[in-house]
Parts: C-alpha cells; sequence; structure tokens
C-alpha cells in the first residue's frame, strides 16, 4: 500500500470514535474505498479500537461484505433467490462461469470480473436476474450472457488502452527520473 | 422549517398543507420499487419532466417518484392523479401520449390501461384490477401516492397524526394496552404477540432500548425492503410511539446491506423528522428525547435471528446466544431491548389512528390483521400482496395471482423461506395464518411465498435451501454446523442419482436432531424444507433413489437432451449456444446431441422455435 492509501485509511477512522461497535461500518467504509480489506489496513483498525487483530479478522471472515482478496472491475452478482432459482439461475451462473473462464465463483484472471452468488436482489418479478456493478438485467437467458457480458468487456477494452497509454507514460517518467 | 412545538402546530401546519395542495391538479406517479426500477421507470420519469418542460407544463402537472405498488409483474407502473387512472408495462416512448391525455381532459391512454387476462377488458383505476382487488392494504396502501422523500406527503395523508395523539390523550401503558388489544403479533416470522413483549420489556428498568429488524434475509422476499424503501415515515413513526410507551431514548434500525436505497430514504426520513420537531430532542414540544440510527448490515442471514443482530450491532460476529434472557430482559449493551419486525412497527400507527378493536377485527381468531407476502416464483402476477390473515391459498395463487404459466399444473406453494415449508397443491384451500401453516409443518417467516409448478423438482429444492443454510449457518453449535453439511451431502447425493433407500430415514433422523438440539431458530427450523418435502413429496424421492428418475426433469445427473427429428427445422441456433459442442448437424439438416459431449446446460432447450429439443429421464440415462 502506498503512504496516500495508508492516509486515505487515516481520513476514514478519524470519522468514527473509538467504540468497538464502530468495528463494522469502519470496514465497510473500507471495503466501498478500496473493494476489499488490506492487510495494513485491518492492523491499523485493530489498533485504533484497542482490540486484538483476531477479532478485527473475525469479524472480517464472518461477513459476506467484506473480502481479504482484491475484487475485479466489474462485480458481476448472479441472484440465487428463490424465485430466481426455480425459473433458471443455476445455468444462467454457470453459463456466466463458462464464458469468463471461472470454475467456480470468484475473480477472473485479468481482475476485470468478479462473479459473486447473492440471495435475493428483491427483483423476483424480473427472475432470474443479474447485476452487474449497479444495473439490474432481467429475465436472462443462457443465450443472452454473452451479450451482457460483452457490454462490459469492449469498455474494458477501451479502458486497458487507457491504461496502458499511462503505464507507458509512467515508464517514460521512471526513465527520465533514473 | 421551523421546528413544530407542540401537537396543535402539527396539526395546523397539516390544514395549512391541505389548503395550499390543490387536489385537483393533475400528478403522475410513478414507480421506483426495485422492480419497476430495473425495468426502466427512471426512463418513464425522465421521459415525463422532458415531455412536460417541452410543453411548458412542469407547474401545471406534478411528476413523483413513488415506492412500491406491489405489482411488480407489469412494471413499470404510474398512477395519474387525481383520477388514479392506472396504467402499467409504461416506456418513456408513452410518454408523450400521457401528458397529452392529461391536459386534454383526461381521456385514459387505452393501451397502457391493464387488460383483464380472462375477460379481455382494459380496466382503469387500480382497484379494478384483480391482482388489487382481494387486497386489504393497510401497511403499503400509501406506497403509490407518496414521495417517500418528502414528509410533506407523509403529514399531507394524515402522516404523525398517531403520534399527536398518542403524545396528547394517552400514557405508556395505555399505548401497551391498545397494542395487546389488537392481537398485533411479530411480523418477523415467529408471531410473538408485540403488546407482551413491551410489557415484558416495561418491567425491567431503564434505559431501555428499541430495534427495528430490517435484515430481510429469506431469499424471495422483499416487502420490508418495499416499506423502508416506499414510506419510511411510517416505520419511524411507529418506532416513535413505541420509544414513548417504553420509555427509550435511543433507537436503531439495522437493515440488510443488498438495500442501499432503503438506508437512504431511512436516513432522509429520519432528518426531515428531526427537522420538523417529530424526532429528537423535545419531540413536539413534551419534552420526549429519541434518536433513531441507522445501521446496515453486513451481509449474514443469521443477523436476522434477534440475538445474532444484537451482537452484530454491537460490533461482534453475528453468533446468536441462547434465550433466556430475552432481549426484553437483556440485549443489547445488556440491556432490556424490544426487536420488532419493519412491518411491526409500521402497524402501529395503523393500530392508533384506527383503534385496537377495528385492528382485531381482521384476520383470524389467532392471527389478527394483515400480511404481507411477496408471491414470485412460478406465478402469473409475481409481486407484493398485502392480504387480512385468513385468505386460503387458493384466493392468492388463482384470484390474486392469477394462476400459473403456460397452463402448467400448480405443485406446491414454498412459504417462510429457509425456515419454512413446502404445502402441497392439494392444501390449496388451507387459510392462511401462524398456527394454520405450522399445522401443515411451514410458518408464517417473514412472508415470502415462492410457487413452484410441475417442472420444478422438489428434491432439488429441498438441497437448494440447504445449501443456502449450510452457507449461513454461523457455525457455532454443531447440530446446525454439520447437520445442515451432511443433509446437503445427503440431498446432493439423491439428485446425482447416487442415493439409498436408508437416506430418507437418515434425512428424518437428522432433521429431529437438528430441531431438537440447535441453539437458534436458524437451526431448528433449516430441516423443515426437506421434511415437508418429504412428507409431501416422498414418491419424489423415491423416483430419484429406485428408478434414477428426475419426474420434473430438473436434476441434471438423471435427465438427457435429444432431437425429435421431425420438429427440427435445422436452423442451428442450438448449435450456436451449445457450449460443449455436442450438437451435430449441418445448416438445414436434422441435428442431433451428442450425449457423451452434452453438457446438459439446457441452453438448446431455450432457444428451439420448433420446441424440437425434447427433454428425457429414467431408464434412457444409464445409455450414456
Amino acid at each position: 500500500m502506498t503512504e496516500t492509501e495508508l492516509q486515505q485509511t487515516d481520513t476514514i477512522l478519524g470519522h468514527f470514535d473509538d467504540q468497538r461497535a464502530n468495528l463494522i461500518p469502519i470496514l465497510q467504509d473500507i471495503q466501498g474505498k478500496y473493494y476489499y480489506l488490506p492487510q495494513e489496513v485491518l492492523t491499523r483498525v485493530a489498533r485504533k479500537l484497542r482490540i486484538p487483530l483476531t477479532d478485527v479478522y473475525q469479524v472480517a471472515t464472518f461477513y459476506r461484505c467484506f473480502s481479504l482478496v482484491p475484487r475485479g472491475r466489474h462485480q458481476v452478482q448472479v441472484c440465487l433467490g428463490t424465485a430466481c432459482h426455480v425459473r433458471g439461475a443455476p445455468r444462467v451462473l454457470d453459463r456466466i462461469l463458462t464464458d469468463l473462464k471461472l470454475g467456480a465463483p470468484g475473480t477472473t484472471r485479468d481482475r476485470q470480473f468478479t462473479v459473486l452468488t447473492v440471495r435475493c436482489v428483491g427483483c423476483c418479478g424480473l427472475a432470474p436476474v443479474v447485476r452487474v456493478d449497479d444495473k439490474t438485467h432481467p429475465h436472462l437467458t443462457q443465450a443472452k450472457v454473452r451479450g451482457m457480458l460483452n457490454k462490459y468487456r469492449l469498455k474494458q477494452q477501451a479502458q486497458e488502452e487507457v491504461a496502458a497509454t499511462e503505464e507507458a507514460g509512467d515508464r517514460d517518467a521512471t526513465a527520465q527520473v533514473s | 422549517m421551523p421546528r413544530l412545538k407542540s401537537v396543535e402546530e402539527l396539526e395546523s401546519f397539516r390544514t395549512g398543507l391541505r389548503a395550499t395542495r390543490d387536489p385537483k391538479r393533475p400528478c403522475l406517479t410513478v414507480c421506483a420499487g426495485s422492480g419497476c426500477t430495473a425495468a426502466g421507470a427512471h426512463d418513464v420519469l425522465a421521459g415525463l419532466r422532458k415531455t412536460l418542460a417541452k410543453h411548458g407544463l412542469q407547474d401545471a402537472i406534478g411528476v413523483k417518484s413513488t415506492g412500491c405498488h406491489g405489482f411488480c409483474e407489469r412494471g413499470p407502473l404510474m398512477i395519474v392523479w387525481p383520477e388514479g387512472t392506472f396504467y402499467n408495462q409504461v416506456t418513456a416512448n408513452d410518454a408523450a401520449a400521457i401528458v397529452a391525455s392529461v391536459s386534454n381532459g383526461h381521456v385514459p391512454v387505452e393501451k397502457l390501461l391493464y387488460r383483464d387476462p380472462v375477460s379481455g377488458k382494459r380496466v382503469i383505476r387500480e382497484e379494478e384490477v384483480p391482482f388489487y382487488a382481494r387486497q386489504q392494504r393497510v401497511l403499503f396502501g400509501n406506497n403509490g401516492r407518496i414521495d417517500p422523500k418528502d414528509i410533506e406527503d407523509y403529514l399531507h395523508v394524515g402522516g404523525y397524526g398517531a403520534l399527536a395523539r398518542v403524545l396528547s390523550t394517552m400514557s405508556p401503558e395505555q399505548i401497551v394496552d391498545a397494542v395487546t388489544r389488537s392481537g398485533l403479533r411479530g411480523r418477523g416470522g415467529a408471531g410473538f404477540p408485540t403488546g407482551l413483549k413491551w410489557k415484558l420489556c416495561r418491567e425491567n428498568p431503564a434505559p431501555r432500548y428499541l430495534i427495528c429488524n430490517g435484515d430481510e434475509g429469506d431469499p424471495g422476499a422483499f416487502m420490508d425492503r418495499s416499506l423502508l424503501e416506499g414510506n419510511p415515515h411510517s416505520v419511524v413513526e411507529g418506532m416513535i410511539i413505541g420509544a414513548f410507551a417504553l420509555g427509550a431514548q435511543e433507537a436503531y434500525v439495522y437493515v440488510r446491506a443488498e438495500y442501499p436505497l432503503a438506508c437512504e430514504h431511512l436516513r432522509a426520513a429520519i432528518d426531515q423528522a428531526e427537522e420538523y420537531g417529530l424526532l429528537g430532542d423535545d419531540i413536539l414540544g413534551t419534552g420526549m428525547k429519541l434518536r433513531i440510527h441507522v445501521v446496515k448490515g453486513a451481509g449474514a442471514f443469521v443477523c436476522g435471528e434477534e440475538t445474532a443482530l444484537i451482537a452484530s450491532l454491537e460490533g461482534r460476529v453475528g453468533e446468536p446466544h441462547p434465550r433466556p434472557p430475552y432481549p426484553a430482559q437483556k440485549g443489547l449493551w445488556g440491556r432490556p431491548t424490544v426487536i420488532n419486525n419493519v412491518k411491526t412497527w409500521a402497524s402501529v400507527p395503523v393500530i392508533i389512528n384506527w383503534g385496537p378493536e377495528w385492528y382485531a377485527g381482521i384476520g383470524t381468531e389467532k392471527s389478527k390483521g394483515t400480511m404481507v407476502f411477496s408471491l414470485v416464483g412460478k406465478i402469473n402476477n409475481t409481486g407484493l400482496v398485502e392480504v387480512p390473515m385468513g385468505i386460503t391459498l387458493r384466493e392468492m395463487i388463482y384470484d390474486i395471482g392469477g394462476g400459473i404459466p403456460g397452463g402448467k399444473a400448480l405443485k406446491a406453494i414454498q412459504i417462510g423461506g429457509p425456515s419454512g415449508g413446502c404445502i402441497p397443491a392439494d392444501l390449496i384451500d388451507l387459510p392462511i395464518d401462524y398456527e394454520r401453516l405450522t399445522e401443515a409443518g411451514s410458518m408464517m417467516g417473514s412472508g415470502g411465498m415462492v410457487v413452484v409448478d410441475e417442472t420444478t423438482c422438489m428434491v432439488d429444492i429441498a438441497r437448494y435451501f440447504m445449501e443456502f443454510l449450510e452457507d449461513e449457518s454461523c457455525g457455532q453449535c454443531f447440530p446446525c454446523r454439520k447437520g445442515t453439511q451432511r443433509m446437503r451431502q445427503i440431498l446432493t447425493r439423491i439428485c446425482a442419482g447416487n442415493g439409498v433407500e436408508e437416506d430418507i430415514p437418515l434425512l428424518e433422523d437428522l432433521g429431529w436432531l437438528m430441531k431438537q438440539a440447535s441453539l437458534c431458530a436458524l437451526g431448528q427450523t433449516a430441516a423443515n424444507p426437506v421434511l415437508t418435502t418429504l412428507r409431501y413429496f416422498r414418491d419424489e424421492y423415491l423416483a430419484h433413489i429406485r428408478e434414477r428418475r428426475c419426474p420434473a426433469k430438473v436434476c441434471r445427473e438423471l435427465i438427457f437432451y435429444e432431437i425429435e427429428p421431425t420438429l427440427c427445422d435445422g436452423c442451428h441456433a442450438c448449435v450456436r449456444v451449445c457450449a460443449g459442442d455436442a450438437i451435430l448437424g449441418a445448416k438445414e439438416e436434422v441435428h442431433t446431441i451428442d450425449r457423451a459431449r452434452c453438457t446438459r446446460c439446457g441452453a438448446c432447450l431455450e432457444v428451439c422455435q420448433p420446441k424440437a429439443v425434447q427433454v428425457g429421464t429414467g431408464e434412457l440415462v444409464c445409455r450414456n
């Protein structure tokens, strides 16, 4: 983690007083910022609240919202609520996993997609549904999966190009310094 | 807005508000609940606003986004007030027609009106739609009228009137007595009498705390969310009345992590209530104090259990602890705490406004009032339904739900989520109340009602719930942690065609043991989906075990796909979607499926227009 990132953590911590009850809200804010809980940050949280690191770890691993490993750029949340289940969600999930070359829900190797299963997003009338980032895709079938993912892949390619240019720029800068 | 300093100021403010609002001014209210939003409600809103601005009508005609109207199947929904014209499946392209109709003397837009599938007639008003006609919308009635982010809308429809009455005319004891006489029982599942809970809490010394349980975890249930999103002030008002009755000064609303909009609306409602002097210090000049804090859950189903929820509020892992002591004796921070469901809190103002006797007049002998169900699954009219207790399943499914799609046969109704059970189709005349559902092996739960038809495998459903519960068991007590795991393993084995007949008594034994020995309600009720399916659908289990056959043709290991050559038109659609390259045959020629390569994903079945792809089960599987 960089110094700025740790400073950002301190800013988040500054919003809360040192009460144990604030542990979950603090972790939620950090998860919201980095999309995962980096180890150094957890140490800081433990120190701030004056509780053992194991307590922080216990909470961080108990709740589904938290992740100890980084998540991908796009979060693909496949609803496995009962209504979606009886209307074919397991098959949609399988198709998404095959399409992204994943054996089980998780993050793709290029860290572009994280596939998560969720239990009911409350759109049972549109079952089966998949939520990608903030957009809910209704009435999915296996045949629609590729098209849905491609919408994000296209953006992803464009972003990759931007990232590649930036990276090249960074390299130039480093070269100049050395 | 200056703070309202007395009950009289509140009432005169309300009178002023009603005088300034022209009841004849047209207003377009669009449902922005989660279902309608996913179906494009925000595009409709933008379209309407743009059209109104284009014609310079933005002052003459109002536009409002409201909470969930309940009829999710036909979203996006909207109502044109004051006529109450109900439109369904509206798109942004319809904006011009709607605005034109309102400004030209309000002739309804024919094609957007709901068409009765039986008579084929168009109906104009919401209450004429069969889906709404049988409902009694006591808690959800205002969802279609008010903007959840505007307290003045809530005040306009009489909001905080119950609070005013309580503060000016009732003592805390009288409130507890009214709630007791109303017969209200906890709407979160177990159905504990609310008045008794409050009374028990009051017997313990202050400080006392209030909690609203909005950790709605049951898959297929979304009524708490819709209420928090659509009418948050009704919950806040109920909590203030509860706090007055219980002498509490701090209250918490625990909202499920997946509901960001509910948190946002609730926070806005609390801020506004504080601004208007209805919450905070010196409520309506009476000296009463109350702070309501919104706490976001972190994603754990078990936190819906009250003691686990309290642990989570205290910043610990959500592990339940044995009761007694009950939270009413020793709850949050070890203090007496009343914890009630969202709908229970929202029922309190209704009981005060209409009187406990009126409320007790709805429902059956032991289950009073209305209950909200989310009617989902294989049903024509998916949505949220509020009905008086004691209505039969038949009325729910056929009169309100509009029956089963595709002319399929009803098989069962799964009520109460993972803790509930499956009620078979032949018990369809069962009246719905707490006792009758428990007798049938299910439970009220939070009101999730999943309808399944003949194409749903009951063993697979049991396995699904067990997988869910294994995942969500907190792992603290052995019977639940290991019991859910073992049951899931046995069910998976049966679904794969590897079950043995001894598995059935083994499942029953495990279920009995979990019921007796688990620490909390999650484990004690975890076996219900398995035990009820074994009770009512034992033949399906036996078909899986004895004949390696899945009668509903769902369990992947027990089915095969084939193409009926006389129906195949060689369109190649199935070949394109096949993930395993298992479909052979050139374009325009009859296709065949190579069973050795087929992964049985069923994608070909979905795309086949002439319905040539067919599913089989049974002996032929062995030939693979």
